[in-house]
């Protein structure tokens, strides 16, 4: 099999379309062509796609062989659902989530760098009037792929509790999230988001504190191997889906979790 | 100026959202909904009308014969001035290659000077019609947008990466899509549900679609998680929770 994997698609912005037209040139009959779930490797997918009338596979989860083509699994509504498909008329460009599979592995992958590519300006290309490097804490680990996550909801009630969630976060080494509402409060940074619109997060474990468990929320989180909560309200649909819940103040149980953890 | 704005119809995300297992589309027997994000894309454009009255607005969709209800009473009500639904059968399981040939062939005639659409449906989240219809087209594209700004003969727009923030611009026309934070949907208001009424709203068939797509091959169901064990607090919630992530070997 010939498969393409495109790497260095995060340093091209600005330069998607021109870059597309160039890799077009180099795609030949590939049997595939991998790209990265992000929002420049969407962009690259989609103007490939329309350029060389290949359909788009996006969103994998995982990628294999089967015979002489290749299945995309596809993971629906929060992980509610697991699909499989696969291209018919032309040969597959694959989207794959970010974290999930290393396309490289793949029988016959060959690697091209998107940013290395001699590419001059497209027309249709956008101008980059700016870019700022967003600060981040870098001593935790990344939401997308940690082990395990400890998120935050409105049952902080404001920015100054919510250091709470941090405190945890830090006596277990977790990625700290949030829920929608606490980043629309202001509680949290928007890119901790977690949910339908946020990241969807699948680790070893996940606390949810103060969090309803709205479905939405839920569409980000329910695929956690194991999740424990930790909400006043014993309604909360969060207590659903826990595998471990204490009905409760937070305000309470979690400095007594964080000083167990610690003992 | 005249803006098209792509939106789609797709179950509600307050209700359980299901898939068919025997085809493994969508089902449909759920509240469906004109998706949130495209409120907000709609949005975008009605604050560019607020400000220049001239401007015509006018929302393009593929889908069902249903979808037709929803785009007079949500969109057209919110202030948009048309609507071009594209109603097809072969559009039935169509991919997003297949869709996007759809949306460009209904877009074309109208000669936007701007698109917006959503950056990924809540349904499906692929995220790629916009930059297919961005390339048939033969336009640039502003991708995941948190803000949007028309100035003059461009628009220009910020969007936040994981670790950059970019300010981007493109020369009109263009197509753009937005996130979750790039506008709050305004509610029709009683005018605007009447007005809507009158409103044009043209279906369509969809013109060639070709034989190139996806297929699903299997569809399967999560198992539900099983029941866990709550507890009320009675003082050693904490510790209790401690305990627990010890005994499943969580931590040390």
């Amino acid at each position: 099999m010939g498969i393409l994997v495109i790497s260095g698609v995060d340093g091209i912005v600005g330069r998607t379309a021109a870059i597309a037209t160039a890799l077009a040139a180099q795609v030949g009959d590939a049997d595939a062509i991998l790209l990265p779930h992000t929002v420049d490797g969407r962009e690259l997918a989609g103007r490939l796609a329309a350029r060389l009338g290949r359909p788009v596979l996006a969103d994998a989860v995982e990628v294999a062989v089967d015979g002489d083509r290749l299945v995309a699994t596809h993971s629906v509504f929060g992980g509610n659902f697991t699909t499989t498909a696969a291209a018919e008329g032309a040969a597959p460009i694959i989207t794959v989530r970010d974290g999930e599979f290393d396309a490289t592995t793949l029988p016959g992958a060959s690697t091209v760098d998107a940013a290395g590519l001699a590419a001059s300006g497209a027309a249709t290309d956008a101008t980059v009037v700016s870019s700022t490097p967003i600060v981040i804490d870098s001593s935790r680990p990344d939401l997308k792929s940690a082990r395990v996550v400890v998120s935050g909801g409105r049952g902080l009630g404001s920015k100054e509790n919510f250091a709470i969630v941090e405190q945890l976060a830090d006596a277990l080494g977790a990625a700290v999230g949030a829920s929608r509402v606490a980043v629309d409060s202001g509680y949290a940074a928007p890119n901790l988001q977690v949910g339908q619109t946020g990241v969807a997060v699948s680790p070893e474990l996940y606390i949810a504190v103060g969090i309803s468990g709205a479905i939405q929320h839920r569409a980000g989180m329910q695929t956690a191997k194991t999740i424990v909560a930790v909400n006043n309200d014993p309604d909360a649909p969060i207590f659903e889906i826990a595998d471990y819940g204490v009905v409760g103040d937070l305000f309470e149980v979690v400095p007594q979790l964080v000083a167990a953890l610690k003992a | 100026m005249k803006i098209v704005v792509l939106v789609k119809e797709v179950p509600d995300t307050y209700g359980e959202r299901r898939l068919d297992l025997d085809t493994g589309l969508l089902d449909r027997s759920g509240d469906q909904v004109i998706d949130e994000i495209n409120e907000r894309a709609l949005e975008v454009a009605l604050l560019v009308k607020d400000q220049d009255k001239s401007t015509e607005v006018v929302v393009v969709s593929v889908g069902p014969d249903q979808v037709k209800d929803a785009l007079r009473k949500k969109l057209l009500a919110m202030g948009a001035d048309r609507a071009i639904h594209v109603v097809d059968d072969e559009l039935a399981a169509a991919d997003a290659l297949k869709t996007a040939r759809a949306l460009t062939d209904a877009v074309r005639g109208e000669s936007a000077d701007l698109i917006v659409a959503g950056n990924e449906s809540t349904d499906g989240r692929g995220g790629v019609v916009p930059a297919m219809v961005a390339e048939f087209l033969g336009l640039p594209l502003l991708g995941s947008l948190s803000e949007v700004r028309l100035t003059g003969a461009a628009v220009e727009g910020t969007r936040v990466d994981e670790e950059v923030e970019h300010r981007l611009s493109a020369p009109l026309p263009a197509v753009v899509t937005v996130t979750e934070k790039s506008a709050e949907a305004r509610f029709p208001n009683f005018m605007g549900v009447m007005g809507a009424k009158k409103k044009p709203l043209e279906q369509q068939s969809a013109g060639e679609l070709g034989s190139v797509g996806t297929v699903i091959l299997s569809v399967a169901e999560r198992p539900a998680r099983a029941a866990g064990t709550i507890i009320e607090d009675e003082g050693d919630g904490g510790t209790k929770i401690a305990e627990y992530l010890k005994a499943q070997g969580l931590v040390k």
